[in-house]
């Protein structure tokens, strides 16, 4: 008995290392498959790429430098060096060294004994070779399903390993409609589709989905994770940033099946190409979807080296598979990415408009106004409004000029009329009897120029600068008419950015500013009364008269002013005479001519003369009123257009090798941009390669690592699982593909069909391989545990979006639109408490807002919504290309009493009392079955029957409970419906949306 | 007509479970019944046993909790006493320290010597240097082994925060804790392994992520579970309105018998883990509740930390930070927001001070009264020190010195290690990197370091990164 067991254990022991698990025991040895990734995990932390660490000159991954070392001798294990140090006993010559605690399996030193032996033959890495496939295997069908069903049934005949029927239809169209759309199929599209009898009924749900607006949603799930975009900024205050047009330009262009060459293009240079779109530009705020801050005390110089780091490991990431990182400090000890290629590739992005420190609570310019259709329809007629009224100016002087002659008698017999009169409240002393704050330091003429008076203040800094006085002892009142003014001289050799005044009745909130946005004071997006943006800065090397009108600045009529700043950002001011100009009657000049006959005036008074008549004018001016309210109007129409980040390329930034990556040390060679340098070289024609020469090299139709990636994340979506399974690396630490002629020949097809991700989705869909059930026989579940044969198809969880999706779709609450401001579902009180500057209170959306996709809630980064994040969605701080897959008692928490959940069950119960039929076994069967696509069974049916009875009869004796939960959520309370009886049903209504199978793509 | 014993809803389950036949149902029977040891694959899922077992070493501590006094403490008005910076105060500082160093909200001004604000004196048979901030803590002198020789790489409070978390600036790595409890699991099966509690008070509030306590590339499994003062004390633990114990049960128990009924024609091993997370979920929908319910707490206790139990403030959730460890948490982190005292650096830490001088104290206290001190470790510091130039009358963010404490099992109590230089600028003497912190935490756990590793995108990450990190024996006793 004892023997007998014995023996079946080692029979099962020797079948399962046999089948599929345990390479290469017969077949022959292939190095990317069986030998690199030995190398690779074992010996090239110390015997690799990383030029900087290698031990005793010895590198494994060039084979001439491991033969001339004498550590492989081809052909020959027993002599080779690397075979008596990896079987030495002696602790200080066994390698790899014990405390690199990697020891070799004793089937990878019998691997190495072989591969030496048979000749120690080198293949390059199969990420960066040209691809590879036999282009159409002899007798096959030459349509695409047909091609990936035999690379795969080539592997499992070899495998000696039995595929699984296919699935049933249900689980077809539950699968498809998940994989495609994100949404479960309704009762009506499953009936639809068993019962199609046609040929084609499956490539036709196939087609229907590609082409439903949901299937731009779904793949956007997916892209966003990888370009880490989010709602807020990230880093410290992770405040709200709107880049949110950006997300519906990736929804848009999945669904319009833009080319993915061109995809690439318009995301990395959008704004370079010529003639950009509106749409491309929005495209390029790929580039800026990088965490950024606000945090003060923070060096510019230190986060732009956070950014550019951040940026290459996106890119390389997103669009190459490739796992840069490491190569920001020193050489990637995997893969022969070097440190110079590091900061080469980010050289590429040297030339984007962008700050280390931002201020404005998230304002992240360069951004740029995105109005939708509607929006640029109105704009586009009040242009025309606006031309059309300009047009009636010119008609108007020369109607008005006819009565000049009276006007002129009129106007000097009057005599209350005076000039404008500038009154100083600043000269030569700060004497307002308020207080000074900051460094008024007063010179003469020998130290700079002056003004008016004997002095003058000069103010020179770094940065942000001010001096400013409060609480002057006699307030002045605004007066209707009034401008406020100051007198600055630029310096010409080292003039501010910025240049600002600024008024205190009360608050300080009242800023004018001149030249660029560097002040950080009040700093919003668009203008406004507490940062009026006045236009640029002076010109410099003269005295110029600043002057900000009281209304731009949001003072009134009456308001008391009691202070003035003098701020600058950077450079050498000088500053004079401050005041207020008093409200005009008549600019002098007009009032001198008026005092002339007009043979007297010259030319610029009789000009001046006449121009003021016809401004003043009553037709003119209410003409001019008209024009202004218009271009008000066309500007407040602007303005509610959404904002968006975008790239600008201004000069390129120098940009050096950082040394160990220390943005401090500025010792390293400057480098410009260049690829990789083993992938080759750019062409540019002596011309500075730009970001755009970079997405052309990405997407042109030879670059392998782009369309291998893709093809592969697309497999993924499919299946859950890559042919190379580290979707996220095609380096040396990479999985090999279980599958790389099928790789390749799906990189070639998305190739060769125009890059087009909808025809490649559908060729896999279209598979045999694809439309198999999930389920494992028993003997498949021991071959291939992973499912890396692909025998099957794969079981996967939900995304957290899908999961919300689902249940808000069953319940009919789901708002189906497209795009548009993120949303806010529901989210438990105080989770932002932790987040300051500006403090956060979360408010749920009251609107359709709240039943909208998954995909559009509010992603804060470093508070993700707690139902996505318990649902494995990532912060997106950075790239993910797999998300991780978890079964947690948080996530039974989030299903069972999640408000959005909650709510949905009670009108999901609603449906079920008005539509689920008459008999409560004939709604049971009914809400089964929109949930999960079939009837119940008798002992599922028998189960909910269970919980509606219990729970009515509870709900009986509970009236009052039974109203509290049905009220649950913002949505209106079916007045018409018992609720004891709703409550009921909410009960079975919660059970079906928390079924594993109503979260489980199978 | 709807009474129930106290053990109604066993009951309920069992009466459930009964006519039930399967694999399942009995996996799940013995989940309600704790002391039913079966071999269902379902039972084996609940509680989480750690990659590292047996441990490397034999652990001198079984927990963790973490301190974190946010916002980046002075180390030179809380534990660095610097006599000699008292005679510069006013005067310029010396360049050869500053010059081409980081510096924050100082750049391009000038920098000028700050003497320290407070008094310092021994306390304790030790007679361990303290300022006089901590009278209470004081009486735990003897337990502290004081670090005065803490560096770390980053200068704003974010990365920073990032750095001492995960051992990194850049997001996306697991923090400490989450590395902690993959290693080691938890010893509680109705409570997450890894509870983050934060209070906030004392001077400016700069903003805390949850990227400090988030799991990064390990499973979400092993994420800090925020606790809160307010509302659920755990998102979602709550019953909705309307819903009581028993209709929770009734749901929970029908969700999982449906499972399983799907189970026996899907053959999902997903879904017997599926199972027992509800029953998890539903356990801690008890468990929790009664964790937060402090009322049995005897007064002397109460009035030994201090507070309201469950007011919120750091001495509450001190209090409730013993109680997780009671029940098996395995690492407990505490924020407070407040030691961030750009201005008014006197006043500012004596008010912070006194927010968690008493809680601390209580919390050492109870924990060696109740013998639970011996295999904890307790963690005190923040994210980075202050600097000793002054801005204005308070103190900027500096990173080349600084102070925390540990506590606790295995620790040498009542001694200092390391030291900074006169001006309390750089760590001079016995330097401890973030990293070494991190090599000795895990090493007091039983773990080696080196050896712990979690394989993410083709490389072999850990806590301590790539970097040398040591091990600091003379920390321990």
């Amino acid at each position: 008995m004892f023997t007998r067991s014995r023996r079946v254990i080692i029979c099962l022991l020797i079948w399962l290392t046999c089948v599929g698990i345990c390479p290469a025991t017969e077949r022959p040895i292939r190095f990317n498959r069986d030998i690199r990734p030995v190398l690779t995990d074992k010996c090239f932390a110390c015997h690799g790429p990383d030029a900087q660490t290698v031990e005793a000159d010895l590198r494994l991954d060039l084979r001439e430098v491991a033969v001339d070392h004498g550590a492989i001798m081809p052909g020959d294990a027993d002599e080779s060096e690397l075979m008596r140090r990896i079987l030495a006993e002696d602790e200080g010559e066994i390698m790899p060294p014990p405390e690199a605690h990697k020891p070799l399996t004793p089937q990878e030193r019998e691997l190495l004994r072989r591969w030496i032996d048979e000749g120690a033959e080198y293949e390059a890495h199969w990420a960066y070779t040209p691809l590879s496939y036999v282009d159409r295997p002899a007798g096959a069908s030459h349509d695409g399903p047909a091609m990936i069903d035999h690379f795969i049934a080539r592997r499992l005949a070899a495998e000696g390993v039995a595929s699984v029927p296919e699935a049933d239809r249900v689980t077809l169209i539950r699968r498809l409609s998940f994989d495609l759309t994100g949404v479960p199929p309704t009762p009506e599209e499953v009936d639809a589709f068993v019962s199609d009898p046609s040929q084609d009924a499956y490539a036709k749900l196939v087609d229907r989905l590609l082409a439903s607006d949901r299937y731009g949603e779904r793949m956007s799930i997916y892209w966003l994770d990888l370009v880490r975009y989010a709602d807020t900024v990230g880093y410290h205050g992770d405040q709200n940033v709107s880049q949110w047009p950006y997300r519906d330009y990736v929804i848009q262009a999945f669904n319009s099946n833009m080319p993915y060459d061109q995809f690439v293009r318009e995301q990395l240079a959008g704004d370079l190409l010529p003639q950009a779109t509106l749409d491309q530009l929005v495209a390029s705020g790929y580039n800026r979807l990088n965490q950024t801050t606000e945090e003060g005390g923070s060096q510019a110089k230190e986060y732009l080296a956070i950014y550019f780091a951040d940026r290459v490991r996106n890119v390389s990431q997103v669009f190459m598979g490739a796992t840069m990182g490491c190569a920001q400090c020193h050489d990637h000890k995997y893969d022969p990415y070097t440190t110079r290629d590091f900061y080469s590739l980010g050289a590429f992005f040297a030339d984007l408009e962008e700050q280390g420190v931002y201020g404005g609570r998230g304002s992240r310019p360069p951004m740029i106004r995105v109005p939708d259709e509607a929006l640029r329809q109105q704009l586009t007629a009040l242009d025309e409004r606006i031309a059309q009224l300009q047009a009636k100016v010119k008609p108007l002087r020369t109607e008005l000029l006819a009565n000049q002659t009276a006007w002129e008698t009129e106007a000097q017999n009057r005599s209350a009329e005076r000039p404008e009169e500038a009154i100083n409240w600043i000269d030569d002393t700060q004497d307002t009897g308020g207080r000074s704050e900051g460094r008024w330091d007063f010179i003469g003429p020998k130290q700079g120029p002056v003004h008016s008076g004997e002095k003058s203040r000069r103010q020179s800094a770094e940065g942000l600068v001010q001096h400013y006085f409060d609480d002057a002892q006699k307030p002045i009142e605004v007066q209707p008419g009034m401008r406020f003014f100051a007198w600055v001289h630029l310096d010409p050799m080292n003039p501010p950015q910025a240049i600002m005044l600024q008024f205190n009745n009360g608050d300080w909130n009242h800023r004018a500013v001149w030249g660029t946005d560097d002040i950080s004071y009040g700093l919003q997006p668009e203008s406004w009364a507490g940062y009026f943006r006045s236009g640029e800065a002076p010109p410099t090397g003269e005295w110029v008269r600043l002057e900000a009108d009281p209304t731009d600045v949001g003072l009134e009529p009456g308001d008391q002013v009691k202070g003035m700043a003098f701020t600058q950002f950077g450079g050498l001011v000088y500053w004079d005479e401050a005041g207020w100009i008093t409200s005009p009657g008549m600019p002098a000049q007009v009032v001198e001519a008026l005092t002339l006959a007009s043979e007297q005036r010259t030319a610029a008074q009789s000009a001046a003369l006449q121009e003021y008549y016809l401004e003043q004018a009553a037709p003119m001016a209410a003409l001019r009123q008209q024009i202004a309210d218009a271009q008000a109007e066309r500007q407040q129409v602007e303005e509610s257009a959404p904002l968006t980040v975008v790239s600008k390329a201004v000069e390129p930034r120098t940009i050096r090798i950082l040394p160990r990556g220390n943005w401090m040390d500025d010792s390293g060679e400057v480098v410009g941009p260049a690829i990789p340098e083993f992938l080759g070289k750019l062409e540019t024609h002596g011309q500075r390669p730009t970001r755009l020469d970079l997405a052309n090299w990405l997407s042109a139709p030879d670059n392998v690592l782009t369309s291998r990636t893709m093809v592969n994340r697309l497999w993924f979506l499919m299946f859950g699982l890559g042919i190379c399974t580290s979707v996220d690396d095609f380096g040396g630490q990479g999985t090999f593909p279980s599958h790389p002629e099928l790789l390749d020949w799906l990189a070639h097809e998305f190739v060769e069909s125009g890059w087009d991700v909808k025809h490649m989705l559908r060729t896999i869909a279209l598979s045999e391989t694809y439309r198999r059930s999930s389920k494992p026989t028993p003997e498949l579940r021991a071959a291939d545990p992973y499912n890396e044969l692909f025998a099957r198809q794969g079981r996967l969880p939900l995304a957290a979006e899908m999961v919300r999706d689902g249940a808000l779709a069953v319940s009919g609450l789901l708002v189906e639109k497209i795009g548009g401001p993120s949303a806010r579902p529901y989210q438990p009180a105080g989770y932002y408490a932790e987040l300051n500057f500006p403090k956060r209170k979360y408010v749920a959306s009251d609107d359709d807002g709240q039943y909208r996709r998954g995909l559009y809630t509010h992603w804060q980064r470093t508070f993700l919504h707690p139902m996505l994040k318990a649902f494995d969605a990532p912060s997106r701080e950075e790239c993910t290309a797999q998300r991780a897959r978890s079964n947690t008692p948080v996530q039974a928490l989030t299903l069972l009493n999640d408000p959005t959940f909650v709510e949905a069950a009670r009108v999901f119960a609603a449906r079920i009392v008005r539509e689920g039929g008459h008999s409560s076994a004939e709604k049971i069967a009914w809400a089964y079955l929109l949930a999960v696509s079939r009837v119940p069974d008798g002992p599922i049916a028998a189960e909910l029957t269970q919980v509606y009875e219990q729970q009515r009869l509870h709900y009986q004796a509970h009236p009052e409970a039974a109203r509290q939960l049905i009220a649950v959520g913002h949505a209106p309370v079916d007045e018409e419906l018992e609720p004891v009886e709703l409550a009921a049903w909410t009960s079975v209504a919660r059970v079906i949306l928390n079924l594993h199978e109503t979260i489980t793509r199978y | 007509m709807h009474h129930f014993g106290p053990n109604s809803e066993v009951q309920i389950a069992r009466r459930t479970f009964l006519r039930r036949t399967g694999i399942g149902s009995i996996a799940l029977a013995s989940l309600l019944d704790p002391s039913r040891n079966s071999a269902a694959s379902a039972a084996r899922e609940d509680r989480w046993q750690g990659v590292i077992s047996p441990t490397h070493y034999a652990p001198r501590v079984k927990r963790v909790i973490h301190l974190c006094m946010a916002g980046g403490p002075s180390h030179l008005e809380t534990f660095d006493y610097k006599p000699e910076l008292a005679k510069h105060d006013g005067q310029p500082m010396p360049e050869s320290l500053t010059a081409g160093q980081p510096i924050a909200q100082l750049q391009g001004q000038e920098l000028k010597v700050l003497g320290p604000q407070h008094e310092f004196t021994r306390r304790g048979e030790s007679g361990l240097l303290m300022s006089s901030v901590f009278p209470k803590m004081g009486e735990v002198a003897d337990e502290l082994c004081v670090i005065n020789s803490m560096f770390t790489e980053q200068i704003n409070h974010d990365p920073a925060h990032t750095f001492f978390n995960t051992g990194t600036a850049i997001s996306g790595r697991p923090s400490m804790g989450s590395w902690v409890l993959y290693g080691l699991g938890a010893e509680t099966q109705d409570l997450p392994g890894f509870i983050v509690l934060t209070s906030e008070g004392g001077g400016q509030s700069q903003p805390i992520s949850s990227r400090q306590w988030h799991s990064g590339f390990l499973p979400s499994r092993f994420q800090g579970v925020q606790m809160y003062s307010t509302g659920n004390p755990v998102h979602y633990v709550g019953n909705p309105p309307g819903v009581d114990r028993t209709q929770q049960r009734q749901i929970v128990s029908a969700i999982a018998h449906i499972n399983q009924l799907r189970d026996e024609e899907l053959d999902d091993p997903e879904i017997a883990a599926r199972v027992s997370g509800y029953e998890m979920a539903f356990r801690m929908q008890a468990s929790v509740p009664e964790l937060t319910d402090m009322s049995g707490e005897p007064q002397h206790i109460v009035e030994m930390y201090g507070c309201t139990p469950g007011d919120g403030s750091f001495a509450s959730n001190c209090l409730l930070a013993r109680r997780l460890a009671e029940r098996g948490v395995r690492f407990i982190q505490l924020y407070h927001r407040g030691w961030d005292h750009h201005g008014g650096v006197k006043q500012g830490v004596a008010t912070t001070a006194q927010l968690v001088d008493q809680g601390t104290t209580a919390l050492l206290t109870d924990l060696r009264q109740r013998g639970m001190l011996q295999d904890t470790l307790v963690i005190w510091g923040g994210e980075f020190g202050r600097t000793p130039m002054a801005q204005g009358n308070g103190r900027d963010h500096h990173i080349k010195g600084f102070s925390m404490w540990l506590a606790g099992g295995g620790v040498r109590g009542g001694t200092v290690y390391g030291a900074t230089d006169d001006f309390g600028y750089n760590a001079v003497e016995n330097r401890l990197h973030v990293r070494d912190f991190h090599a000795t935490m895990l090493h007091m756990l039983g773990i080696d370091h080196t050896r712990f590793t979690y394989k993410f995108q083709g490389l072999d990450f850990r806590l301590t990164g790539v970097e040398e990190a040591h091990v600091v024996q003379d920390l321990l006793a």
